[in-house]
């Protein structure tokens, strides 16, 4: 069967270390300015992270916060800005059709812990357990939350992906509208992975937690004496909507059309990620675009800093991309952190604005390049300007295995724009 | 505990869970639930608040003590008197 029907992204929410506007935080990327700080983490003591500052009682009043969870709280701040930006008025919108597909990396976490911890203080009585941990641990706990403050009545729910989840939300918003499930998506990612001290140290563990003297510089990509990854919190959700629709409603922006995407799987190892399998997923990405790969213009690479992951990406991107004069790489964690369940949607919003500013972020903190990561038009450290950027192609992965590939096209102004 | 100062208690209590609300005019002799936007989740949240306040656990078939701000008050003073 042949789907005829063009999703198009018309906004964008956003909160992440470096700002909670797609300008501002656009802007930081540009100037490659980092949002890592040292924080405070129980029983480990100080360890950079990437902590976002925004107001949550923006669009919840006191006691839906106190109730809810930190990943809700995000979710629904993007929520309600992707709309705003959009110029969605929910009160006019038959939300029978909406749908909220948010990806995460892992939830219930950081409630289990603190529950955990507040029994313990109470010498283990279980009646002092939350009656409302059940409904703040679910794994669909963020997009149900979306729901009840928006009184969403489409399909809710969050896809599981590893660190490839927010990619994943991005596809299951496309699919849904290609499907004809829903109309509208609200569709990305969310992260509140910072608040729970056992996701640090399991990755410390694991020896996976970079470190630096200099909390800014420790996330580092692409760099030789990269040593692991700096744990963030953020989300991005996006409004998805067929071209037809936004045109139908007098969008006002298109940032672009998602025109192929991906997901496949290693099938090798729980933790080692596989440039063969990440290849077979980008490949597969631009067949469905019906791209060739010398058409992308820009990779955003999902690189976090670890010293086998980085050089996997770059394998796999040799492997895809044998002749690189045309296609620019870049990476968004040396600014953010790896924001997790987010970074997927959170890295394809910093990138969007490039089809309209022709300009390509950095990849920051490359002090020394690893000679294994070497590679022609690897924008780092300084942005790079790049004329006729027409299609980005963002890369997501994640634990055992899973790998997540995105492609967005610009919207030609004069041609399909509304 | 005197009367009144288990009646702050409680009001102390009401306002951390529903800090949004305004409970200067309750009256203690009407339905809580008539006055504030109070659900199931919120009263066990009482229940709780109360039993590490005041170190009573409160057997669910007490519940219906806590119809009225006033027989809250009189149930709790009951229970930490015995």
């Amino acid at each position: 069967m042949i789907n005829t029907k063009r999703v198009v992204i018309t906004g964008t929410g956003i909160i992440s270390p470096i700002g909670n506007t797609l300008s501002e935080f656009r802007k930081n990327l540009l100037n490659g300015k980092s949002g890592i700080k040292e924080r405070k983490i129980p029983f480990l003591g100080s360890i950079p992270a990437g902590a976002c500052d925004y107001d949550p009682l923006k669009y919840q009043n006191r006691k839906e916060l106190r109730r809810g969870t930190r990943a809700g709280s995000i979710a629904i701040y993007c929520a309600r800005e992707a709309l705003l930006d959009a110029g969605l008025d929910i009160c006019r919108t038959d939300t029978s059709r909406l749908g909220v597909y948010i990806g995460i990396t892992e939830h219930g976490m950081v409630e289990t812990t603190d529950t955990f911890r507040k029994i313990a203080e109470n010498d283990y009585d279980l009646q002092f357990l939350s009656h409302h941990l059940n409904s703040r641990i679910v794994s669909n706990n963020p997009a149900g939350e979306v729901s009840l403050n928006l009184k969403i009545k489409g399909p809710h729910y969050c896809v599981g992906g590893a660190c490839a989840a927010g990619n994943l939300g991005v596809i299951q918003g496309y699919q849904m509208i290609l499907l004809g499930d829903v109309d509208i998506a609200v569709a990305g990612g969310v992260s509140e992975s910072i608040h729970s001290f056992i996701i640090f140290s399991a990755f410390k563990n694991q020896m996976a937690l970079g470190s630096h003297k200099d909390p800014e510089k420790v996330s580092r990509p692409f760099d030789k004496n990269r040593n692991g990854i700096v744990i963030s919190e953020g989300g991005t959700l996006f409004v998805l909507e067929t071209l037809e629709n936004a045109q139908k409603r007098g969008a006002e922006k298109i940032y672009g059309e998602i025109i192929g995407c991906a997901v496949c799987s290693d099938a090798s190892d729980p933790v080692v990620p596989s440039a063969k399998g990440q290849a077979a997923c980008m490949q597969l990405a631009l067949e469905r675009a019906g791209l060739k790969s010398a058409d992308i213009d820009i990779i955003n690479t999902h690189a976090t800093s670890t010293p086998v992951g980085d050089i996997q990406e770059i394998n796999a991107i040799k492997k895809v991309f044998p002749d690189l004069k045309t296609t620019f790489i870049n990476n968004t964690k040396g600014c953010t952190g790896h924001t997790m369940g987010a970074a997927g949607a959170m890295e394809l919003a910093g990138n969007l604005p490039s089809f309209s500013d022709g300009m390509v972020h950095p990849a920051i903190n490359i002090d020394t390049l690893d000679p294994e990561c070497a590679m022609e038009n690897l924008i780092a450290n300084k942005k790079a300007p790049k004329k006729h950027i027409r299609y980005i192609l963002n890369n997501s992965f994640g634990m055992l295995g899973i790998n997540a590939s995105v492609v967005v096209k610009k919207i030609d102004s004069g041609e399909d724009a509304p | 505990m005197k009367k009144e100062e288990i009646r702050n208690l409680l009001i102390e209590i009401f306002k951390e869970i529903a800090p949004d609300e305004d409970f200067s005019g309750l009256d203690d002799a009407v339905s809580i639930k008539d006055q504030i936007n109070f659900d199931s989740m919120d009263f066990l949240d009482i229940i709780m608040s109360l039993r590490r306040e005041c170190a009573i656990k409160i057997p669910e078939e007490d519940y219906p003590n806590f119809v009225t701000v006033e027989s809250s008050v009189q149930y709790i003073e009951s229970r930490l008197n015995t």
